[in-house]
């Protein structure tokens, strides 16, 4: 099964990443998180409630919908921050990439680890420009903000074209799915990881993190 | 013939699809009430959440879809539509996006009614939480309160999209296939926020660049009444007619500040806008600024109230004019005049709440001259014409914050055009600096103005400011009080000084000669100090 990739690609002032990042990766999991399911006897189950909530942005004119949980917006944030520390920090070009994977687990037979096979992967690619007037960040702000806009289009048209998604797991494959460790929303399993890009979209710096708890590395 | 159905999955199919409209409905008018929505999620489920999503029912919205549903379902040719649309405080309107549900043949027998559907129903419901934040009449709503609000309007059938003016643009949300039809929805917005009057869309092609203050009868008479999108007010605008524009020559501004009824702004209509005027000095934009009304918005689309907004123009003039002109723009095809290009890219630059009158507007007065819509020429025709075949009032033209009672109008039947600008109207005229602005020194070269800076407020001035367009405007910082000399009126007198002596050609010239003798002996003083000036360079570089 091939794993379906899609890449994004914003220019932003340095004080923009994070919301920038976020907005995209929260939206990407509101269409990939389901409420928490509940298995009944037989085999059925039931869902839960995803709530949502509308995020203002500060340096963007822009607001996105995030699924209301707040550990989940938790996790991104500090996923997120760390990215933003990176870029900054690397002294380069600002360029730099985030990647969202979607993955499932495949139990594999001791001593072989668990495989983990992703079936979409969104790739953000982040363009850090520096701008020195206030007019230009205010142009920034309406600029960024319509970009966003395009962007969620394009999240959405792919969302919408039903492609694979893994099938509805049993209660003891739930795990192998989705991340069951949130409280109040269940998105499917999913991995972000950042690197640190120069021009020729090379990796600089390799700077893998792992923010679910239960992925193993092959 | 196969039936891919069991009744139940009909029934359970039917059950969705009703749900689905009712939320869609309920996503759009919540995502344009102007404040952020935020619902909680729920690890148990409790069984009225449907697609598993959180999305509250405001009764009342769900109640309007109900009632324009009638118990049908979207189908093939059948759409819901959601109209949402934006209107002033002075009533005008215009619409801004269309959300259309939509179900077309192409059946998808296979999938799952219970499951599949359902989730994908959940996932459409998702995508469209998130595009309703992202077109333009988001940020829109967001702003909404004493200038405008955000209305929304449910129909069922076909959709009609010719309310959003030229290019506008399309998104699709998404679509999911079932077996009996493939469900799309989408959204069609305008992205030209040029603002014009509801009325347009009659009949004829919108028209760009044509303002016109004259209201009619909502399109739709038949459908249903717009809504608001908030909770305090559970008024309709039951599609009440606005008192329509006096068609003078010079018909009016609206003006957007609070000044009292007594002061009003107009612009001259003078026809041809042949030179760009260099006067229209405050352009107002989409569709914030300039309306500030600080009265309470209340129940927007009950007819009286608009009366009721401290407006000038409209209100004012209504009030104390009964038998003004109605226009008569509900009469059938009176096909507006598409304006001389320079007409449409004047107006282009004053935008939105400046009813500036176009030709369209001579047009429109006289039935039986209004055939000849294109090249509508500001001639004397245009103006004879509501002379002869009228007798209109004319209201003279008053500065914005001039302290003096609207009702000294002229009225008048001559027939020679230009009436209004007869040496002997123009006394009172005279001595309003507003209304006869000193001459510009912009059109005549320095030397030259000083011909004229004499003898500037004497005279015929209806070419200079027949030019102008005025609009009232609020400088920053002002404050919107009833005193005749505020920041306004201040800045409005004083924007035209008259020339500078020195630039006189009298005096000019001689100082010139002077300066001319005295170079040679500057230039030998400049010439001793001249290691002084390399020093200075020197420390520059």
């Amino acid at each position: 099964m091939n794993c379906r990739s899609e890449v994004l690609e914003v220019s932003v002032e340095g004080r923009q990443v994070e919301e920038a990042m976020l907005a995209v990766l929260h939206t990407v999991l509101l269409h990939r998180s389901t409420g928490k399911f509940h298995y009944k006897k037989e085999g059925t189950y039931s869902i839960g409630t995803v709530g949502t909530q509308d995020v203002d942005c500060d340096f963007i004119d822009f607001t996105y919908v995030r699924v209301s949980s707040d550990e989940l917006d938790r996790a991104l944030r500090k996923v997120v921050g760390e990215f933003k520390d990176a870029l900054r920090n690397s002294g380069g070009d600002g360029l730099g990439q985030m990647s969202l994977e979607f993955y499932q687990k495949k139990k594999s037979r001791w001593p072989f680890s668990d495989e983990c096979i992703p079936w979409e992967v969104w790739t953000v690619k982040v363009h850090v420009v520096a701008l020195a007037t206030e007019q230009e960040r205010q142009i920034c702000r309406e600029k960024v903000g319509e970009k966003l806009c395009e962007k969620i289009i394009n999240i959405v048209e792919v969302m919408n074209r039903h492609e694979y998604l893994p099938k509805m797991p049993t209660q003891s494959e739930v795990d192998n799915v989705f991340d069951t460790g949130l409280r109040d929303v269940q998105p499917y399993l999913y991995k972000i990881s950042f690197q640190i890009t120069d021009a020729l979209g090379t990796s600089v710096t390799t700077t893998m993190r792992r923010l679910i708890k239960d992925t193993l590395a092959l | 013939m196969e039936t891919d159905l069991n009744s139940q999955d009909r029934k359970d199919l039917d059950k969705f699809i009703k749900f689905f409209a009712l939320k869609t409905v309920q996503v759009i008018v919540q995502a344009r009430l102007g404040e952020k929505i935020c619902t909680r999620s729920s690890s148990s489920p409790t069984g009225s959440d449907w697609f598993n999503l959180a999305i509250k029912d405001i009764p009342e919205v769900t109640h309007e879809a109900k009632k324009a549903l009638a118990g049908q379902l979207p189908a093939v040719g059948r759409s819901m539509c959601v109209e949402i649309s934006l209107k002033t405080s002075e009533g005008d309107s215009m619409e801004l996006e269309i959300w259309c549900l939509e179900m077309n043949e192409k059946c998808d027998k296979e999938i799952k009614v219970s499951y599949t559907v359902y989730n994908r129903l959940s996932l459409l419901l998702k995508s469209l939480l998130a595009i309703t934040r992202v077109t333009p009449a988001y940020r829109l709503s967001r702003k909404q309160g004493h200038e405008f609000v955000i209305l929304y309007r449910i129909y069922f059938g076909e959709v009609q999209l010719n309310g959003l003016g030229e290019g506008f643009q399309t998104v699709r949300v998404g679509t999911v296939g079932t077996p009996v039809g493939t469900i799309t929805l989408s959204c069609a917005y305008r992205i030209n926020l040029a603002f014009m009057s509801t009325r347009q869309f009659e009949r004829t092609p919108p028209i760009m660049g044509i303002i016109i203050d004259h209201f009619v009868d909502r399109p739709y008479p038949s459908s249903s009444p717009m809504h608001p999108c908030n909770y305090r007010t559970a008024g309709e605008d039951t599609g009440v007619t606005y008192p329509s524009v006096e068609d003078s020559q010079e018909v009016c501004t609206t003006s957007f500040s609070t000044s009292p009824p007594s002061q009003c702004v107009f612009t001259v209509t003078k026809a041809h806008f042949q030179t760009p005027t260099p006067v229209v000095t405050d352009t107002l934009r989409v569709p914030v600024a300039g309306l500030a009304f600080s009265h309470q918005p209340a129940a927007l689309g009950v007819g009286s109230a608009d009366l009721a907004y401290p407006v000038v123009f409209a209100a004012g003039l209504n009030a104390t004019h009964p038998h003004q002109l109605m226009v008569p723009g509900k009469e059938g095809g009176i096909a507006l005049a598409p304006n001389q290009p320079t007409h449409g890219a004047q107006a282009d630059q004053e935008r939105l709440a400046l009813y500036t009158p176009s030709d369209g507007a001579h047009c429109m007065a006289t039935p039986s001259s209004s055939e000849d819509t294109e090249t509508v020429s500001n001639s004397s025709e245009g103006r004879a014409s509501p002379h002869d075949v009228l007798e209109t009032i004319f209201v003279r033209k008053v500065g914005a914050f001039v302290n003096k009672p609207i009702n000294q109008v002229t009225l008048t039947s001559l027939d020679i055009p230009f009436a209004m600008f007869a040496p002997k109207n123009l006394e009172l005229e005279d001595a309003d600096p507003m209304v006869n602005p000193p001459e510009s020194p912009e059109t005549e070269s320095p030397l030259q103005g000083s011909l004229h800076s004499d003898g500037s407020s004497g005279g015929s001035n209806s070419n200079a400011h027949d030019d102008f367009v005025m609009i009232d405007f609020k400088p920053a910082f002002s404050k919107d009080d009833i005193l005749p000399m505020d920041l306004g009126t201040f800045y409005r007198e004083f924007q035209n000084p008259p020339q500078l002596s020195s630039l006189s050609i009298d005096i000019g010239a001689q100082s010139m000669a002077e300066d001319l003798d005295s170079l040679q002996e500057k230039l030998a003083v400049h010439e001793k100090n001249v290691r002084e000036f390399d020093a200075f360079v020197e420390t520059l570089q």
